[in-house]
């Protein structure tokens, strides 16, 4: 079926918002207490689906987030829409021959991108193998509790695992409400305000790269990052599903720095780059160096390339 | 009439060799974040060493008795400029300064130095479609004993096994590790 | 509206009739609202304090919830069992109970929806999953097209039940030719939600276990012995409860029947272990942890071997004519093939799709209390529904519920 086809679900010809809110006005005033419901209650109960709203119900929506994040957090956020840039398709290399499996880019993560700290969610998993044992096609010998006193330690490899924003993502594919799915710049995203957590995506994601908010998110307040995209990097909520975006609030911009991992790692084994532009980092790796992508046999076509520098 | 073609074609050819050059001359990384790493006070190093006189035998040094050099089979003449001590030298003999001492790695290091030009090998920083931020490779490697030094690994994720809920209040939430680490390399 | 006030009155008359009942009616519906309730204050804190409070991480993000689910979709589907020798053969013992049956399948499908609901992370955006006013992944999304066979199972089923009870209650036969063409749909209808329940997992390449094409028949298969004997079971109690003649024949046809069935789902089975384990490849880590345990974890093991042992005793238990008439052994092996068929396509389904997890972790789920204490909220939501229902058409059945119509007088 043409892709045009099935992107027109949601661009429905006849209004759909006076159906909505009758219904579901009709609907939730049951379940809610109607008097003393504030009515941004109601907006966010019933806002649309962000590629379904305009440019000024979305900036009236950032601007009531805004104002809730405000008074939830006690700290202003900057929310941005940024659009994807025209001509740009985002890749990522790591080099499994330099990286150490020191984790810093873990936690960089977790401060770029406001995971909740208790619980704790994390977007990137570093496995580590034992030289010699199975690994790639199966990651049964993977350990992910390791801590040495140093690292890296003898005999053994490292490989960080995260979102690799697929071609052909299955988690968009099996999301029964299109609350995820793949941008033009190709990050993998998800409208954390239309997810119902019905975790359909994280049994179809073969590498473990979507986590849920099994309970309200925490962090200390100083430590929220206040420069946030919808898409990305936003404060998320109890019960749903969230993933690495590439740093999409860094990255779409133009210029666009680079994603929060690749900046931290300190052995430099993290590239990124524009997949279409022939001159840059990315496909420098991918036409020089040994590369390979995880569980290629999936036909999931990651645009996370693993590669050998050595 | 014939001839002024000639000079022409010269010139061009000239200019484009010149063009090649320059171009060459770009590959190298605009913009060095930290500059060259060198231990406090050592440098310049021609405050100790300029009324000393050269001497190329091999010895145990008095001076310098951290420095154990763990790289390649050489001495200390081999990179370091015995004339001008605030200065490097390549294998032909070109005087560098430190600021470049990458041409020096890349003398044996050819591969590895075209990658980094690359951005490819090493870290690097900035935006992805602008102004990159590279480092040196004595940033990350101690050209004595260039072998990249362990760190210690930040802590790993919370096992499922033993994450039993609870509820927790704001200051009971860890901090996030990261902060605590400097971004210096060394 | 003379038509509405009758339309009052029947349902008044109704309801003196589903609240009228002996003290074991009364004790059977208190312990019933009971667990319900227990079960609503489970789910309100699961609400307030997050999914948290289950033993699901990210590791294992579906349990003991999803377990269920798929389990009463097999028993949903297997009113099948029923309609078919019914309808279709004219088999007059069974054609007398398939009513029961649908009225399984209708209280199945809803607790179906509730296990759904109660595994959401977001309930209240559940509207976001229909057409129109949400935003419907279909036809891409499994979990879509199986929100559309089974709301389109549970009204087809309802429409069937409701037009036989009605009219039954004002004193008429049911037209076949009304029957007919909903049954016709219903028998394809009812394979369907069981297939598309198992491509929701089949579908998933990054999971193995699942990713294998025996899964939908064996669904069906399984769903065909569990489903009719629990069947069988609550056949015995109407008879023992009411007037109602319920055939041994009938109860009989439906036991051999279910001997097929489990004969199928054992081969099946045995295709499945024999293709894992004599290739071996790497994809044998799931079943190796069902039925061997996995780098020393082990959690599900005697489950597991508990159910194939039940199976086959069960299995063997119907294939024998002379066990299987007698009322002892038949309800021995319904139990036996309830438990199993629960336990193999429950937890021993679900929970293997997710270990080893995709990036080779091992975290044995085993559901909290919460978890638990909804589920069987969710179980005694469904008996509850289930009591009414009889409560309701066994006197329509017998003829002791008589509605007036306009123009009717009433026989009571």
């Amino acid at each position: 079926m043409p892709k045009e086809i099935k992107n027109n679900i949601l661009q429905k010809p006849f209004s759909r918002r006076a159906l909505l809110k009758g219904g579901a006005l009709g609907l939730a005033s049951l379940a809610l207490p109607v008097g003393n419901a504030d009515a941004s209650v109601w907006e966010a109960f019933l806002q649309k689906h962000f590629k379904e709203m305009n440019d000024d119900e979305l900036q009236s929506v950032i601007k009531r987030m805004e104002k809730e994040y405000a008074e939830k957090y006690n700290v202003n956020f900057n929310i941005k829409s940024t659009k994807p840039l025209p001509g740009t398709l985002f890749g990522y290399g790591l080099d499994v021959s330099r990286c150490i499996g020191c984790r810093r880019c873990v936690y960089a993560c977790v401060k770029e991108n406001n995971q909740s700290m208790e619980p704790q969610i994390h977007w990137i998993t570093v496995l580590r193998f034992k030289k010699g044992e199975k690994w790639v096609s199966s990651l049964e010998e993977a350990e992910v509790y390791y801590a040495p006193p140093e690292v890296p330690e003898e005999g053994h490899f490292y490989m960080p695992v995260q979102c690799q924003q697929c071609e052909n993502p299955p988690c968009v594919k099996v999301c029964p409400t299109q609350a995820t799915w793949k941008e033009r710049d190709g990050i993998v995203v998800v409208d954390y305000n239309w997810c119902i957590g019905c975790r359909y995506c994280m049994a179809a994601c073969p590498y473990g790269a979507r986590h849920f908010n099994w309970g309200q998110p925490n962090r200390a307040k100083q430590e929220y990052n206040t420069e946030t995209h919808y898409l990305g990097n936003r404060p998320r909520y109890k019960g749903v599903v969230e993933k690495c975006t590439f740093c999409i609030q860094r990255t779409r911009e133009n210029p666009g720095r680079y994603p929060a991992c690749v900046e931290i790692c300190p052995v430099g084994a993290r590239k990124f780059g524009n997949l279409l532009d022939p001159d840059s980092e990315i496909r420098y790796c991918i036409e020089n160096k040994r590369v390979f992508r995880l569980k290629e046999d999936l036909n999931t076509s990651p645009k996370f390339y693993y590669f050998f520098a050595t | 009439m014939q001839k002024i073609p000639y000079v022409l074609y010269f010139a061009l050819f000239v200019f484009l060799l010149l063009f090649e050059v320059a171009k060459a001359k770009d590959d190298i990384p605009e913009f060095f974040v930290p500059p060259p790493p060198f231990s406090e006070g050592i440098f310049p190093c021609s405050g100790c060493h300029k009324g000393m006189e050269v001497n190329t035998n091999r010895r145990e040094l008095s001076y310098h008795e951290d420095i154990k050099l763990k790289h390649f089979d050489g001495w200390c003449l081999d990179c370091h400029n015995p004339n001008d001590r605030d200065k490097l030298r390549l294998a032909s003999g070109k005087v560098i300064p430190f600021t470049e001492s990458y041409y020096l790695c890349g003398q044996c290091h050819g591969d590895i130095f075209r990658d980094w030009k690359a951005g490819v090998h090493g870290k690097r920083t900035g935006m992805w479609n602008g102004k990159k931020e590279y480092r040196l490779c004595v940033h990350c490697h101690w050209p004595h004993q260039p072998r990249f030094r362990p760190l210690e690994p930040l802590p790993p994720p919370v096992n499922p096994e033993d994450n039993k809920y609870k509820k927790v209040t704001q200051d009971q939430i860890p901090l996030n590790p990261v902060n605590n680490i400097s971004d210096k390399l060394r | 509206m003379a038509k509405l006030l009758q339309l009052i009155k029947n349902f008044l008359v109704t309801l003196k009739f589903i609240t009228k009942g002996s003290r074991w009616y009364y004790g059977w519906l208190a312990f019933l609202l009971f667990l319900i309730t227990s079960g609503i204050l489970s789910y309100i804190k699961q609400i307030d304090q997050g999914m948290i409070l289950t033993n699901m991480r990210d590791q294992v993000s579906w349990g003991l919830y999803i377990s269920n689910f798929t389990f009463l979709v097999g028993v949903a589907a297997a009113a099948v069992l029923l309609v078919i020798p019914a309808y279709l053969y004219n088999f007059k013992p069974i054609k007398e109970i398939v009513l029961f049956g649908e009225m399984l399948a209708i209280t199945a499908i809803i607790m179906c929806l509730l296990f759904i609901v109660a595994d959401l992370g977001r309930p209240e955006r559940a509207w976001h999953i229909l057409p129109i006013i949400g935003a419907m992944h279909f036809p891409d999304s499994l979990l879509a097209w199986d929100v559309v066979v089974l709301n389109g199972y549970l009204i087809i089923n309802s429409i069937v039940v409701f037009y036989v009870l009605y009219r039954l209650s004002i004193g008429k036969d049911y037209k076949m030719s009304v029957i007919w063409p909903i049954v016709v749909i219903s028998i394809p209808w009812a394979i369907s939600i069981h297939t598309v329940t198992a491509f929701l997992y089949n579908g998933l390449s990054a999971r193995p276990f699942w990713n294998a094409s025996i899964l939908a028949p064996r669904f069906i298969a399984s769903a065909l012995c569990s489903g009719p004997a629990l069947m069988l079971i609550i056949f015995q109690i109407v008879r023992k409860a009411s007037s109602i003649e319920i055939a041994d024949t009938a109860i009989f046809k439906i036991a051999e029947l279910i001997a097929y069935a489990m004969g199928i789902n054992l081969f099946l089975f045995g295709a499945e272990v024999f293709k894992e384990f004599y290739s071996g490849s790497v994809h044998l880590a799931p079943m190796e942890y069902l039925y061997f345990g996995l780098h020393g974890h082990s959690s599900l093991v005697i489950w597991m071997w508990l159910a194939l042992i039940f199976n086959i005793t069960a299995f063997i238990l119907f294939l024998r004519p002379k066990t299987r008439e007698n009322f002892f052994t038949l309800n021995l092996a319904c139990a036996l093939i309830i438990t199993g068929v629960y336990i193999e396509k429950g937890m021993g389904l679900i929970i293997p799709g997710f270990i080893p997890s995709v990036l080779g972790e091992i975290y044995e789920y085993g559901p909290s209390g919460i978890e638990k204490s909804i589920t069987v909220g969710i179980w005694a939501a469904g008996a509850l529904v289930f009591t009414l229902f009889l409560k309701f058409a066994l006197p329509v059945y017998t003829g002791q519920l008589r509605f007036k119509t306009l123009g009717s007088h009433s026989e009571e």
